[in-house]
């Protein structure tokens, strides 16, 4: 299979050509949506974190915002800073050029107040815009893909159709030499003996009770029952009963194939094939760790409907069940509900949606596009001081 | 719709409805190859799950093939199968 792709310096190929105007800190966030207004087709990427963070969240946080700007459906990134904080422009400006990404960099406190930030930035954003307009779609091979799947919104249904189908479509992209990631730890439990099971070897295996056994305790220690989130109110209307069954339909968007690696929050996998990444079950800081993890495009399954989306990657919308397709026409972009009451199985969903991920990779907007749907939060693994 | 419930797994003894079901319509169930006759004991929304066996207090819920909880009452052939007479035995924090 093949589709239209940016080939980045990096070697990565991108679906999509943005430039990011991202603050450091959020002490730069006002300036850096100034800047971003500015220069209409630019991103602002918005976040609350930068300073404050303590241990492994330092190194965390870098990992995140490197990977979210060197995402290969970012042609380019102006860094906003203050000047005083943890993680400078300089810091993330160097390690954004190791990783091969186009960089511009200011810090405020080194200029004379907000004016003269926002005049120099919006040239430093106009030059990148410019610089990204050059950028032509070339025909390259599915294997370059990455593709994040995700359920948020579940409901019973998303188990039996919407998950399984789209597990179809990572068998079929990684049958082709892509590669897949799914996330949401919490969302394991109860299910993390399947998921063993399908390790590609003892490492993995090993990582994989790792994570779920260190997501359980965590919980336990702080004296909190998951139970008070885990299935949500909604997934309970919904008629989903236990965290084990909801884990259980979960798990299913991810495929048959072997798990051949486990990711850290935002880390990029090294290897090729279906990858877990450690994360929390909560949507948007999902979405935004497996899009910094290198995702370039997101397929999101709903059977009570989620409008959310990404600033950096489409994210396609699948609902598992047809009524929800009708009520939300304007935010779905396909109906698993047809394997229901279509007479569509799920191997020709699975195909249709593959289909679907290929026009989308090619330039075809998302519905969460089309509508403007940019959000984004970042894990947070440590007390802000 | 066509089936008024759907069994994922063989070994499974719920099955999710696919529409609202009625208080003591009677389902033919499919289950791999075979048939099962249920009749509903009480009404079950759309995506709720329906026992197609007795369950005794204590008995696994089994749902994918595997165990999504325990009874916590019985739940008779036909029973609505929810929060309210299952127990999830996952991520248990009030035993720890």
């Amino acid at each position: 299979m093949k589709f239209l792709g940016y080939r980045r310096n990096s070697g990565r190929v991108g679906v999509r050509n943005h430039v990011l105007v991202f603050p450091t800190v959020i002490c730069a966030a006002g300036v850096a949506e100034m800047i971003s207004r500015e220069v209409p087709g630019t991103i602002y990427l918005g976040h609350q974190h930068g300073c404050g963070h303590l241990g492994d969240e330092r190194d965390h946080m870098i990992r995140t915002m490197v990977g979210t700007c060197a995402n290969p459906n970012v042609a380019g990134v102006l860094l906003v800073g203050l000047g005083c904080e943890m993680l400078t422009a300089d810091l993330l400006g160097e390690k954004l050029r190791e990783a091969g990404q186009r960089v511009e960099t200011i810090a405020t406190q080194a200029m004379q107040g907000t004016g003269e930030a926002i005049e120099e930035g919006t040239e430093l954003a106009q030059k990148l815009l410019e610089e990204a307009k050059g950028a032509q779609r070339d025909q390259v091979d599915a294997s370059e893909l990455m593709v994040a799947a995700k359920c948020g919104g579940s409901d019973t249904l998303s188990g039996l159709t919407a998950n399984p189908a789209m597990g179809v479509a990572c068998d079929i992209l990684i049958k082709d030499g892509g590669s897949a990631i799914f996330t949401e730890t919490p969302e394991m439990l109860g299910a993390e003996h399947v998921l063993a099971k399908r390790a590609a070897d003892e490492e993995v295996r090993r990582r994989i009770w790792e994570i779920t056994s260190r997501t359980d305790s965590k919980i336990k220690a702080m004296g909190l029952d998951i139970r008070e989130a885990e299935p949500g109110p909604g997934n309970i209307e919904a008629g989903l009963t236990t965290l084990a069954e909801k884990s259980l339909g979960a798990i299913r968007k991810g495929g048959t194939t072997p798990i051949v690696e486990v990711v850290e929050y935002a880390e990029k996998p090294s290897k090729k094939g279906l990858v877990i990444m450690d994360g929390p079950a909560h949507d948007v800081v999902g979405v935004t760790g497996m899009v910094a993890a290198g995702a370039q495009v997101v397929v999101f399954t709903t059977g009570i409907g989620t409008p959310v989306g990404s600033p950096i990657a489409p994210v396609i919308k699948v609902s598992s069940n047809s009524p929800l397709y009708q009520r939300w026409r304007d935010n779905m972009d396909v109906n698993g509900g047809t394997i229901l009451d279509g007479g569509e199985t799920l191997q020709s969903m699975g195909e249709r949606l593959v289909e679907e991920i290929m026009e989308v990779a090619s330039g075809k907007l998302t519905r969460a596009e089309v509508l403007g749907h940019r959000e984004f939060a970042i894990h947070t693994i440590a007390p802000t001081v | 719709m066509s089936e008024a419930v759907i069994v994922v797994d063989e070994k499974d003894n719920v099955a999710t409805a696919l529409r609202p079901l009625e208080e003591g319509e009677l389902l033919q169930v499919h289950i791999g190859g075979r048939a099962l006759d249920v009749t509903v004991l009480q009404p079950i929304p759309f995506g709720h799950k329906i026992a197609l066996t007795d369950l005794e207090k204590g008995q696994p819920v089994v749902k994918y093939g595997e165990v999504i909880g325990l009874a916590t009452q019985r739940i008779g052939k036909g029973g609505h199968t929810h929060v309210h007479n299952v127990e999830g035995q996952t991520g248990r924090g009030d035993r720890t």
